[in-house]
């Protein structure tokens, strides 16, 4: 234990995710040995950050305004809906820069054994917006594990009624792998998602 | 570095640092474990899927001080699949895990029957021979039962004079006769108690056979006697699927 104020940022530090105690210890005392000018520029930006950011009104999205960048993007194609768990994974998908529609953020996956339902989820919310009909296609990009395929396969089954093309992202076999590692679900998965080669 | 070897279900992962999960798994010979399964989380991982909830898999785990650690695992059976497929099966599957996790309190003390109880609950689930609730009902009934709390469908759980009896108390531990029965009993239809005797013996036909009512009232009987037996409710019993 330290004194006073040292130990309260190591607590504070140590309910970070990803953050053990060892790692709360380490950054502290790097903080307190750190140019001031950096630290009290990092104080500033997490004051900030919970000032200004909250959450798209419409896809749930971290966002400056009421609306999220993407969501006010004229030339965003709203035909196309990607439904994804986290902001984190907007990012990584719009990174490939091959996707041009619009997303939709669910905060989560189902995942019964932590208590968290499709109530818990912003699922009411996507079905709001699926209603007007001007989505044509529901992309279901949530996590290629047990919960994350649990929650597009509880997804699809409610949208079946609308009508609209259903798609998930395509699952399988990591590219630089070699086949005689996989897994039997990841190759099970590769089978089913067989594309025809145009040779 | 101490290694051992044996064949488990994978019950719940937890995130643990940048790549790893904690995984917790109900083996057959060690009883319930916890294990860290290193950069499982990264796409390239060699472990693949074979550490996902519902897995059936033969490992080797390495004894660590608090956490041991996940060397190798073989997939046995790979249950997760046809299960995160069918929302309703996926459902009553997780409740079957978290109650298997809650009925063996101590970590590796070793519940082979409750173990072969979660393997046989998963096949069946998997196999969509019968309805997920119905299986479902039935693991919970003979988990209680393993555990050494089995509910008596015939014969009165107070005095044990034969039945059929009217009346049924949870606290009592099941069907009672009219000198037995506490207030507040409850006089299920006779159609339940049949199917809850059902469920409990494994008799499907009879099971299968059944109608939605007298399922639906079983279920919230098993659900009632679970929760009397276990401290805290279960999380993922009101997220399952009923018909
Ligand atoms: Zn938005």
């Amino acid at each position: 234990m330290y004194e006073g104020v040292v130990q309260d940022l190591i607590d504070e530090l140590g309910r970070l995710p990803g953050v053990g105690p060892k790692g709360a210890q380490r950054i502290a005392f790097y903080l307190l040995a750190a140019d001031p000018t950096d630290v009290r520029r990092l104080a500033d930006v997490l004051v900030l950050v919970k000032d200004k950011v909250r959450f798209c009104a419409t896809c749930g999205n971290v966002a400056e305004e009421e609306h999220c960048r993407i969501c006010r993007d004229p030339r965003r194609d709203p035909a196309v809906l990607c439904v994804v768990e986290e902001p984190k994974d907007v990012v990584a998908i719009e990174r490939t820069r091959e996707y041009r529609g619009r997303y939709h953020v669910l905060g989560g996956a189902i995942s019964p054994i932590d208590g968290i339902g499709p109530d818990d989820l912003r699922v009411r919310e996507l079905m709001t917006r699926l209603a007007d009909g001007a989505v044509r296609e529901l992309i279901l990009a949530t996590d290629p594990n047990l919960e994350g395929e649990a929650t597009a396969t509880y997804l699809a089954r409610l949208v079946k009624p609308m009508g609209l093309r259903v798609t998930r992202l395509a699952s399988g076999l990591p590219v630089g792998g070699d086949l005689e590692y996989a897994d039997e679900v990841t190759l099970g998965r590769a089978f089913e998602g067989r594309r025809l080669l145009d040779a | 570095m101490s290694l051992y070897r044996d064949e488990g279900v994978v019950l719940r992962t937890q995130k643990l640092g940048e790549a790893d999960r904690i995984i917790t798994l109900l083996t057959r010979r060690h009883g319930r474990v916890r294990a860290v399964a290193k950069g499982v989380r990264r796409t390239t991982s060699r472990f693949g899927a074979r550490l996902e909830p519902f897995m059936l898999v033969d490992v080797q785990l390495a004894l660590g001080r608090s956490l041991d650690v996940v060397v190798q695992a073989e997939t046995l059976a790979p249950y997760a699949g046809p299960l995160m497929g069918d929302y309703a099966r996926y459902t009553a599957g997780t409740a079957m895990l978290e109650t298997a996790e809650r009925l063996t309190d101590e970590e590796r003390e070793p519940a082979v029957q409750q173990y072969l109880l979660l393997v046989g609950g998963l096949r069946a689930l998997a196999g969509g021979e019968h309805d997920p609730t119905l299986v479902l009902d039935a693991f919970l009934l003979r988990s209680l039962a393993v555990a050494g709390f089995a509910p008596s469908f015939a014969a009165c759980a107070g005095c044990g004079v034969g039945g059929p009896h009217r009346f049924f108390s949870v606290p009592t531990g099941g069907m009672v006769c009219p000198g037995c029965r506490p207030p507040g009993s409850s006089a299920p239809s006779p159609e339940s108690v049949r199917l809850l005797g059902a469920l409990l013996t494994g008799a499907w036909d009879v099971a299968d056979a059944s109608a939605v009512g007298p399922r639906r009232e079983a279920s919230g009987l098993t659900a009632a006697f679970l929760a009397w037996h276990l401290e805290r409710g279960l999380r993922s019993l009101r997220h399952v699927e009923r018909v």
